[in-house]
């Protein structure tokens, strides 16, 4: 049975390991490397901070940005109340019990619903059951329940991270529980939760399908949240699938490279100040 | 420390319903303020639309005119349901349900048969190209071409452009190998990758990178269109519930105007005259 | 004033807690409600496994579409599950943790990028490699298969890496002082001892596993599931590349449509019992969803208790 020694095995455990470990970066990497080469020439100030011309063959992506700015803040604006809001009770107004586990079940359900279901929801319902037509709104309340379970799950690790003794302390200084909250458990849990925000803007980001559906793709800036917006996620899948223009195509989905690079190194920053902390 | 806390809370509280009621006053607002239309349905004409609008909002810039794609069944479905205060539909003849909109032809546009550069075919007998779509010949040598077999590129289900092409070559039932895409620029672009492909888009869609075939020896033109003798052609029509109100109207009568006739003409469709 | 502040400080968060589930239930409610009629109408079976979808004349089976589906989510687990644990255990047990710390990141990263750009590079570089190759029209189920396998790489690493990661060091050290090799360690203890958390790493991203063996455990099971999830669920990069065929796929070459890009071509066009048809295929999704997250809850539940 054993023909190989344990030292051999190891070998070619680490060998396959390595290629496997190997193959999948190089992958990855060609991806990146494939945009970035095509898009990086793209970007400059003007295309960046000026309108399209003839729907994106030519010009810039501005009301693109824009889109991809508003459409998230409007979700998150949201999302945010209500997922900390949610953590909160479920970590200190509450004990374990029917209820918490219902509520968390729905939340992991509601994670897991395929991006296109909301889309499907969102334009049934926000679209056109309530008649708001394809515009920002709609596009950010549909985001806003989509992103909904990383802010809570995010944030309920976060306030866990707090250590019991701070509350102590608080409440024997007489500090009502939700005084507490405010004062101490929230602001130690900051950092936690501002890695669930990244998190869902990084989500909010890089969606088509659910947006699309919902916020539209007019080509122009917003004025009111009535308006249709397109974000550079939907920018891009038109441009490349219609064939419109492959350059700006590049480069858009360049800048979105970049975005997401930048909200990362943010994340990862944040969530190491938060660790540091905690230890 | 209580009642400081419970201050600093009905404070916060206060601040919080005041921004609330701020955002909410504001947007609002903002809803009333700019007069807005949207355009929805067929991703033939949409690129038109868009340009038209890209015009008319350069003369008007108070307006917003927003295009959206989604396919003639969109157009209609969306006139119906207020999501958009105009349709768009090409469609040879429009179904019962839109029986009740008001609608107008705004140009005509012929259907091109589209292939790779590299196929050696240029012309196809409607006949020929019958059975290709639905899906009884299936190989180029039997059209004139290589040995390879044919990959069909169609519209979705409810796409105006389907069918009308549907309609116009007689086919009841698309072959069941095809490959759907969900507009005409990506019907383009799946031609372009492929060397076997064989598809139909909007003749003022096609550009340099692919190759029209002759049907019946005639081309697609707009020439032979205007002359009838091209025989994949049909009408785009703009739908509203009512007649056309407000800047609805307007824009339609931009379209229609000598102006907004001739950016159709010059962007390749057929004016509707 | 204080006990009727934290009182009212309470229900007003109990609301707020209940929002996700309220959306949950909503979202359920409308699509079952719009989805199900056609269902009864059609009867399941005869929806579920006839392979006719022709709404143009009443025709509504989707088999085909469940097929293409499971093909295409098996096919990317075979690609990203098995690189993607055998990436996450080398980046763990073989490497040193500064590499570690910094790749780590950077393929996170990788998880952040609009499943658009992936699909639109599936369209340019692999579609045309494989018509060139293997044959078939190219955008087809293992063109899907491989993008979404990749796309789920940076999930199933992450999550598996965490997993790993938090099997404790004694067990590691344990099996060294036994005389095991490094790899022998790896495969007896620390596979063992994560390998539902791979699992689960597969299901809930998010449920990551911190601290002890018992939430490893859980952990490299979850993240399979949570990849399957994503693969079943991704609608964008699957129209791009899938090709949207509405056939019963034959062979891996053969183009096909899943159950998402049929609810995204037709939904807006779509009346009636067409509609109705579509919310069905969503209360499908919906229930594949419900099933996998209902696994991955119990399979951490159970092992929670055993242990």
């Amino acid at each position: 049975m054993n023909l190989l020694s344990p030292k051999w095995t190891q070998r070619i455990a680490i060998g396959v390991l390595g290629a496997a470990t190997l193959a999948t970066l190089l992958v990855l990497l060609f991806i990146i490397v494939f945009v970035l080469e095509k898009g990086l020439r793209t970007i400059s100030w003007s295309f960046l901070f000026t309108n399209p011309q003839d729907m994106g063959r030519a010009g810039g992506i501005f009301p693109t940005l824009v889109g991809t700015l508003l459409l998230p803040l409007l979700a998150l604006a949201v999302a945010v109340p209500l997922g900390v809001g949610t953590a909160v009770y479920l970590t200190e107004y509450t004990r374990e019990g029917r209820l918490t586990r219902i509520i968390r079940f729905g939340t992991d359900c509601l994670a897991g619903i395929p991006s296109i279901i909301f889309g499907l929801f969102g334009f049934i319902f926000f679209v056109t059951i309530l008649k708001m037509g394809w515009c920002l709104l709609a596009g950010g309340l549909t985001l806003a329940i989509m992103i909904l379970p990383t802010i809570i799950r995010t944030t309920e690790e976060a306030i866990r991270a707090v250590p019991y003794s701070y509350r102590e302390v608080s409440f024997s200084l007489g500090a009502t529980r939700w005084a507490t909250v405010v004062k101490v458990v929230l602001p130690n849990a900051l950092p936690g939760i501002v890695t669930g925000v990244m998190l869902g803007i990084g989500r909010c980001i890089g969606e088509t399908a659910a947006v699309i559906f919902t916020a539209g793709s007019a080509l122009r800036l917003p004025h009111s949240v009535f308006d249709s917006v397109r974000t550079m996620s939907v920018h891009f899948y038109i441009l490349a699938r219609e064939g419109v223009s492959a350059e700006n195509a590049y480069g858009t989905a360049a800048v979105l490279i970049l975005s997401i690079l930048l909200l990362n190194v943010t994340t990862y920053w944040l969530m190491h100040r938060f660790i540091g902390r905690r230890a | 420390m209580q009642k400081s806390i419970s201050g600093i809370r009905a404070k916060m509280l206060t601040r919080l319903a005041l921004v609330g009621c701020a955002v909410a006053v504001a947007l609002c607002g903002c809803g009333r303020k700019s007069a807005s239309i949207t355009l929805a349905g067929s991703t033939a004409f949409q690129p038109f639309a868009e340009k038209l609008a890209e015009q008319y909002m350069a003369a008007h810039p108070e307006v917003g005119v927003t295009v959206q794609g989604g396919g003639s069944a969109v157009g209609i479905q969306s006139a119906l349901s207020g999501a958009a205060q105009i349709g768009m539909a090409d469609l040879l003849e429009l179904p019962p349900e839109a029986q009740g909109l008001t609608s107008v032809i705004v140009a005509r546009d012929g259907i091109a048969l589209v292939v790779h550069p590299a196929n050696p075919v240029t012309n196809l007998a409607l006949a020929q190209a019958r059975e290709i779509f639905a899906g009884t010949l299936s190989n180029w040598k039997d059209a004139g071409g290589a040995d390879q077999p044919i990959t069909v590129v169609s519209r979705e289900a409810g796409s105006g452009t389907r069918s009308s092409f549907e309609k116009l070559i007689g086919v009841s039932k698309l072959s069941p190998d095809a490959i759907v895409q969900d507009s005409s620029g990506t019907i383009r672009e799946t031609v372009i990758n492929d060397q076997r492909a064989i598809g139909y888009l909007s003749h003022g869609l096609v550009n340099d990178k692919i190759k029209m075939l002759k049907v019946d020896d005639q081309e697609c033109s707009t020439d032979k269109v205007i002359a009838g003798k091209y025989p994949l052609v049909r009408p785009i029509f703009l739908l509203t519930k009512g007649a056309p109100e407000g800047l609805a109207q307007a824009f339609i009568a931009y379209i229609l105007s000598a102006e907004g006739q001739q950016c159709i003409h010059k962007n390749g469709l057929i004016p509707a005259k | 004033m204080k006990a009727r502040g934290e009182k009212i400080a309470q229900r007003i968060l109990l609301v707020i807690a209940l929002s996700a589930i309220s959306s949950l239930i909503l979202i359920a409610l409308f699509i079952f409600k719009e989805g199900t009629p056609v269902m009864l109408r059609m009867g399941l079976r005869k929806f579920l496994f006839s392979r006719e979808w022709d709404p143009q004349a009443g025709l509504f089976g989707i088999y085909p579409m469940i097929a293409a589906s499971l093909w295409v989510t098996l096919g990317a687990m075979l690609i990203g599950a098995p690189l993607g644990i055998a990436g996450a255990i080398f980046l763990n047990e073989f490497v040193p943790k500064t590499v570690l710390r910094i790749v780590k990141p950077a393929i996170e990263l990788l998880a952040g990028i609009p499943s658009v750009v992936y699909g639109f590079i599936g369209v340019m570089v692999l579609a045309p490699l494989i018509r060139d190759h293997l044959g078939g029209p190219g955008l087809s189920i293992l063109a899907a298969a491989i993008i979404l396998g990749v796309m789920i790489l940076p999930t199933v690493i992450s999550i598996s890496t965490d997993a790993i990661g938090a099997v404790p060091n004694s067990y590691r050290e344990g099996a060294l002082a036994l005389g095991a090799t490094r790899w022998q360690a790896v495969h007896m203890v620390i596979l063992k001892a994560a390998r539902s958390g791979i699992m689960a790493s597969i299901i809930l991203a998010m449920g990551r596993a911190i601290g002890d063996l018992k939430a490893a455990r859980s952990g490299i099971m979850a993240s399979i599931i949570l990849a399957m999830g994503r693969a079943i669920g991704e609608t964008m990069a699957v129209i791009m590349v899938a090709g949207n065929t509405v056939k019963l796929p034959h062979s891996v070459l053969d183009s096909a449509r899943t159950l998402t890009a049929t609810i995204a071509f037709e939904m807006a066009s779509a009346t009636g019992r067409h509609r109705e048809a579509l919310f069905a295929i969503g209360v499908v999704l919906f229930v594949i969803i419900m099933i996998l997250n209902t696994c991955a809850t119990v399979s951490l539940r159970g092992r929670t208790t055993r242990s």
